[in-house]
């Protein structure tokens, strides 16, 4: 006698299950299929091509009615399942009972729709089904229609790519630092926002959306930071979550998803479960292949075969075209393994492995993935690749072939161009160092290879080893740390030249052979970005050093140093009493007067930093970012306004260049002095800056030092009035923020550059002095604040400064 | 078995960033990688005692914010030539929640 077997759900695990089925047991099993579509089972990872109109629906249709008739499975599409009755074995559908002797629950997944306000809005459709593409494409028709994406994960940018190729304004909102953050690091998602990006697609990240707004259906989408994005289309897709409603309600055993054991059997022994609803080992499958898998376990199974269904290994690729992306195993770099990296800037191509114990355990690659097959099939074997380690990032291609740089360097033609920027090709280079250019600076200068973003000063040094054999003397690789051989002027003039506006685009684009830097490059780039960018770069406190992340100094016992700025020395009793205030009140147990003319408070534990800026803030001090690679103190002298010798007004025109610079991150720390009369009684003389006031005016000084050297100003200019003193002062810390190498003083940059070079742009070219205050006046218009202020704020301690957790209070129970 | 207290959310923590959790024994410092990993240790530097928590973060590391020591957040081993260990605890991640073995409450708290 036939069995009854009643299938819920009638998409793609379980077409694939009745296939093996009828295939392994035809005719055993009286079949009756639910699915709440009105139509059968089509290829659903097909819908972002059907949705980008490179397929139709009729071509991605795997059973139309002939089918199901052919196979005797009585379809009940379109139909809701309301309940499943376990005691009676009956599933109860909308429009009658259907009795079962086994049971397959394949429900899929839902789109989560993230709770805010306005998600139930007309106009707000998920990606999960045809209806939705057919709402997409019915928003899509209209000219200069708007689509919002909320979610930049898989499903969110195959939605994006696609909407924007029917011709709509689309908009990605990603609530993570960057795209794809589940399969991609954070190279790999710059390079996909930059194709994106390239296509006018708009991605935001940390985007935290907060309401959909509109009347009667969705008009735009609020994000937390108050700006407000136009759209007549959002689609959610910011996950899916296993449609579970109907095993919960009967009672079967579900966590994330509907639990199975090997065999796909559920808690009931005679309820199975497969798809994306099911989870085995913990683990909820979304990617086709294992659900395929599981499919032919679940028929073979009913067909009366012992099957097992084993966790696969996984692998992603995103299905848009044009856009070359790959991941698969764990691509966590965690004890015992180690990264292979390797980067080809000019082509846009990443690639990472991850090996451990010399098997490769994880992969990743963009812009060029012809190789990921084998990579993968090496991943999924676990075969060893010792043999290989040296040349496998460049897969089968790597094995034996000529993969020696120089020699490929000595085949290029010498019409090839080896410097685009300058469209300079190898026969120019080659004659320069015939002429005798036997160095790469002396290439440039010859030339101009290299001269411009610098990406090519490799090449042109492999050109050079060619031309110069044995008599070229590589120079040692003079990178900045051991994740790049560029040095601190290549990379500024990559990011200039590049516009390169993130940490991911530097290390990208400069060929960086980490994932994600290291403590000594991090803070150089994150210096570099702000300082170019600096009303669109966003700092990033995650690599600035602590000091600058806590806004104090760090002491050797964990606590912290709180100075408040006394500008020019200056202060008076109401800030010395609330200075004495807030020393009592968090048991400060050292008060030492600083050599740069202010207090410092040492000692002060971390978690009453936000509460001691605070009352500090309330008597109108703020932070003397006595812990910055900034300016710290300007020291003067009492002046004409008292001093019988004085002979300007010294601490008037030194508090004077306190506010205008104060708050400005700078390569390394900036310190200045004004003394009222040549006897120097601010010792202006060993400052970055030290100006001495005379009765003819001002002399100003640069490049002084008091620290592991010491070393006198030398002159910059003498000048006669307070505010060309200052237009002096702001052009040449400019300068050296535009210049210098990060953690390089002003006296060692001034020492590397020369005085009269700095003497040229600042003094003598009016036009480039004024361009450098605008530029200054337009990075301080951001950051010329109290970041105690801001770190004081209610709403940021429970962020950043409390504990995360406090056990010793549970403990003591 | 291992028991576990939840602590916090993981996204309490930014990426690359590490915060503190106070025992009775002293304070865990709890590291969320660029990965999403997460991480606990002793938030001592096994050289000079540095709260490890407020250093920088790259890789599955953590560099010292006294003096640079690089820490293997895996085995809290001190990188290349320097020696010392920051004794590791068990954490995981599950449903976007910060566990943290419990082990930690009774064993500092009889300590």
């Amino acid at each position: 006698m036939t069995e009854r077997l009643v299938i819920v759900g009638a998409g793609m695990a379980s077409g694939r299950m009745l296939e093996e089925l009828s295939e392994r047991a035809p005719g055993e099993w009286d079949v009756t299929l639910f699915g709440a579509e009105p139509h059968g089972n089509y290829n659903r990872i097909m819908l972002s091509p059907l949705l980008a109109g490179e397929t139709t629906f009729d071509e991605i249709v795997t059973h139309d009615a002939d089918w199901y008739r052919a196979h005797a499975v009585t379809c009940r599409f379109g139909e809701t399942v309301t309940r499943i009755d376990r005691a009676r074995k009956v599933v109860v559908g909308a429009r009658g009972e259907v009795p079962y002797d086994k049971l397959v629950i394949a429900t899929g997944s839902a789109s989560v729709r993230i709770p805010v306000q306005g998600n139930d809005l007309p106009g707000v459709v998920g990606f999960r089904d045809l209806a939705d593409v057919e709402t997409m494409l019915a928003t899509a028709q209209h000219p200069g229609a708007r689509a919002v994406v909320i979610g930049g994960g898989l499903l969110g940018l195959e939605a994006a790519a696609a909407l924007n190729a029917r011709g709509m304004k689309v908009t990605v909102l990603h609530l993570m630092g960057h795209l794809m953050e589940r399969q991609l690091d954070a190279s790999a998602a710059y390079l996909l926002q930059k194709e994106l990006e390239a296509r006018g697609i708009r991605v935001l990240c940390n985007a935290h959306t907060q309401a959909i707004l509109g009347e009667g259906r969705a008009e735009a989408v609020l994000t937390e930071d108050g700006a407000l994005h136009p759209a007549d289309l959002v689609v959610m897709a910011a996950g899916i979550r296993p449609e579970t409603r109907l095993a919960v309600d009967a009672g079967l055993r579900v966590e994330r998803g509907i639990v199975v054991d090997d065999h796909l059997t559920t808690s009931d022994p005679d309820i199975l479960a497969l798809g994306e609803c099911a989870e085995h080992s913990g683990v909820v499958y979304g990617l086709v292949a294992p659900l395929y898998d599981m499919a032919v376990v679940a028929a073979r199974n009913l067909a009366g075969e012992a099957a097992s269904f084993a966790a696969p290994e996984v692998s992603t690729r995103l299905k848009v075209s044009a856009v070359d992306l790959f991941s698969a195993g764990d691509l966590e770099a965690g004890e015992g393994a180690e990264e292979i990296v390797f980067r080809d800037p000019a082509r846009g191509v990443y690639k990472k492995l991850v090996l451990r114990n010399d098997r490769i355990t994880g992969i990743l690659m963009y812009g060029d993935v012809s190789d990921s097959a084998w990579f993968f099939d090496r991943l999924k074997t676990g075969q060893s690749i010792a043999e290989m380690r040296d040349v496998l990032i460049l897969g089968p291609a790597g094995r034996g072939a000529g993969i020696d740089p120089l020699a490929a360097v000595a085949a290029m033609p010498d019409d090839a161009e080896i410097c685009g920027c300058n469209g300079i090709c190898k026969g120019q280079i080659v004659a320069a160092i015939r002429a005798g250019a036997n160095d790469l600076a002396a290439v440039r200068a010859a030339t101009r290879a290299s001269a411009s973003c610098g990406g090519c000063s490799g090449l042109v040094e492999q050109v050079l080893a060619v031309t110069l054999g044995d008599a070229y003397a590589a120079a040692e690789p003079a990178g900045i740390c051991g994740c790049t051989n560029l040095g601190h002027d290549e990379i500024r003039r990559l990011i200039r030249a590049r516009e390169l506006k993130s940490i991911p685009a530097v290390m990208q684009e400069a060929g960086w052979t980490t994932s994600c830097g290291c403590a000594t490059c991090r803070p150089a780039l994150n210096y570099y970005l702000l300082a170019e960018w600096p009303l669109e770069y966003r700092d990033d406190p995650q690599s600035r050093f602590v000091n600058e992340r806590n806004h104090a100094n760090i002491q050797k016992d964990g606590t912290y140093s709180v100075v408040p700025r006394m500008w020019g020395g200056i202060t008076t009793p109401a800030e010395l009493r609330a200075i004495a205030d807030a020393a009592e009140k968090y048991d400060v147990p050292t008060i030492h007067v600083t050599g740069g003319q202010r207090i410092d408070l040492l000692g002060v534990k971390r978690d009453d930093l936000p509460a001691i800026w605070s009352d500090l803030n309330a008597a109108g001090l703020v932070s003397g970012h006595a812990y910055a690679k900034g300016l710290r103190t300007v020291k003067t002298c009492v002046g004409a306004n008292f001093c019988r010798f004085g002979t300007q007004d010294s601490t008037g025109l030194g508090i004077r260049l306190e506010k205008i610079l104060w708050g400005a991150w700078t390569p390394h720390k900036v310190k200045l002095a004004v003394s009222g009369c040549p006897r120097n009684c601010a010792e202006a003389t060993c400052k970055d800056v030290g100006i001495i006031c005379t009765d003819a005016g001002y002399e100003v000084g640069v490049a002084g030092a008091a620290g592991l050297e010491l070393k006198q100003t030398e002159l910059l200019a003498k000048v006669t009035t307070e505010q060309d003193v200052i237009d002096l002062t702001a052009a040449f810390i400019q300068l050296y923020r535009e210049n210098a190498a990060y953690l390089e003083r002003p006296y060692k940059w001034v020492a590397r550059v020369g005085l009269d070079w700095v003497r040229a742009r600042v003094v003598e070219d009016a036009a480039a002095r004024k361009a450098l205050i605008e530029r200054f006046e337009t990075s301080q218009s951001v950051y010329r604040a109290d970041p105690w202020a801001r770190q004081a704020q209610p709403g940021m301690q429970p962020v950043k400064w409390a504990p995360l957790a406090d056990l010793t209070l549970e403990a003591a129970e | 078995m291992t028991d576990w207290i939840d602590i916090a959310a993981l996204d309490d923590i930014p990426p690359r960033a590490g915060r503190v959790v106070r025992t009775t024994g002293g304070c865990i410092a709890i590291f969320r990688t660029h990965d999403d990993r997460v991480f606990a240790l002793d938030d001592r530097c096994p050289h000079k005692g540095g709260p490890l928590s407020e250093g920088i973060v790259h890789g599955h590391a953590v560099t010292c914010p006294l003096h640079n020591l690089v820490i293997d957040l895996h085995s809290g081993q001190a990188q290349g030539a320097d020696e010392g260990r920051a004794a590791t605890h068990a954490v995981r991640v599950e449903g976007g929640r910060i566990l943290l073995d419990a082990r930690l409450l009774q064993a500092r708290s009889a300590a």
